[in-house]
């Protein structure tokens, strides 16, 4: 019984990595990209950790049931936070939104957060990141 | 005390990962945990001491299940609105206000933001939360902060304040 | 049983396949950084299946393991991108 409801939620968990992965290619910026895939695949994978630890329920392995809850809790906690640092990377390096007139309430803290970091001085940086740019131009 | 705390909990941690009562590995949970709190001494919180109130897991206890339903229900939406050939998203970042005071508690309610439905968070300033919606459904300030931080400010003020 | 495990690993297959579209195609640096994160979540949906399939524990510590890897490195380049500002 516990196996088979293991199998359901594998099943489920699959549907949405790949779900989320469609969402990856489909949607037209890089903020909608980030919160469906993120969202989808978190989710998935935390349904195929909860598989597994049904799987080792139901055969009486509690070493597994435990590091998958263990690695659940893990992808629950962290996988949010990378998103977030990914996008508000993004948004400090000007990427910009593809829906024009979106409203955007985050322009003027990334304004102040902007001279912050200037004023900190990074002058290598700067040198770097135009022959990057003229290199994804190319 | 914050670094004893977490001694306990990174040994416990040590002991359920290789699940077995072997002496050698108790002692090397002990002495692994011990150096990683030592180490670890300036980026503890002060209050970890919370940590051991019971009240403090009877509420952690009843907000997971709480939310979990409410992650459920943001990936069936996002799904509907990726496989819906006319991508009905009207994308925006909009700043909202928590009245949560904790570091810890604000850092739990950004992140339950990020997991439900169409919203992320881009930044966190003191009290102010800067998140990114895939589609704005309001254009009214408190109505906004009722969709999507009224649903965890409770529980999570009585979980860590 | 292997048959089900098969067809969920070509399933996540598919997925990377489609990350690494996003990577190779993905017009701005912040795309590339988030598919390389998802494409490291769908890894640990790998470990899970090798797991339920050679009946081994030992790869949900690889799962762990992978999972913290991933974390680290995707702040690490998160914090780069933060620090080239494009327009002065």
């Amino acid at each position: 019984m516990l196996e088979r409801i293991g199998y359901i939620v594998i099943g489920i968990g699959v549907a949405f990595e790949i779900l989320g992965c469609i969402g990856l290619i489909r949607l037209s910026d890089v903020y909608d990209r980030a919160v469906a895939a993120t969202k989808c695949v978190t989710m998935g994978t935390c349904m195929m950790l909860c598989g597994v630890a049904l799987f080792g329920a139901a055969s009486g392995n509690w070493s597994m049931l435990v590091k998958a809850v263990i690695c659940a809790l893990f992808v629950l906690l962290t996988s949010p936070v990378a998103a977030h640092a990914v996008l508000r990377g993004a948004y400090l390096s000007g990427v910009p939104m593809a829906h024009t007139g979106a409203e955007d309430g985050f322009a003027q803290r990334a304004g102040e957060l902007r001279r912050q970091h200037q004023a900190n001085g990074q002058p290598a940086e700067s040198a770097g990141q135009e022959q990057e740019a003229s290199h994804e131009e190319a | 005390m914050k670094v004893l705390v977490f001694w306990i909990f990174a040994a416990a941690l040590w002991m359920l990962l290789f699940w077995s009562a072997n002496p050698a590995v108790i002692a090397g949970g002990c002495l692994a945990g011990l150096v990683v709190s030592l180490a670890m001494r300036p980026l503890l919180p002060d209050n970890l001491g919370r940590l051991l109130d019971v009240r403090r897991w009877f509420w952690a206890a009843l907000f997971v299940p709480y939310f979990l339903y409410y992650v459920v229900r943001a990936n069936l939406d996002i799904m509907l609105r990726v496989l819906n050939p006319d991508l009905p998203i009207r994308p925006g970042i909009v700043k909202l206000r928590t009245n949560l005071q904790s570091p810890m508690a604000r850092m739990f309610l950004a992140n339950s933001i990020s997991l439900t439905p169409g919203t992320l968070t881009i930044d966190l300033d003191g009290q102010d939360l800067y998140v990114h919606w895939i589609n704005i459904s309001t254009d009214e300030p408190d109505r906004r902060g009722e969709l999507i931080v009224g649903k965890f400010e409770p529980l999570l003020r009585r979980i860590f304040e | 049983m292997n048959n089900f495990f098969q067809a969920a690993m070509l399933l996540l297959t598919l997925g990377c396949l489609m990350c690494l579209y996003r990577i190779g195609r993905g017009p701005t640096a912040p795309d590339r950084t988030i598919s390389v994160d998802i494409l490291g979540t769908l890894m640990v949906g790998f470990c899970c299946c090798m797991a339920l399939v050679t009946g081994q524990d030992y790869y949900l510590t690889v799962a762990i393991a992978w999972a913290m890897t991933n974390f680290v490195g995707t702040l690490a380049l998160a914090k780069y991108l933060e620090g080239r500002c494009y327009d002065a």
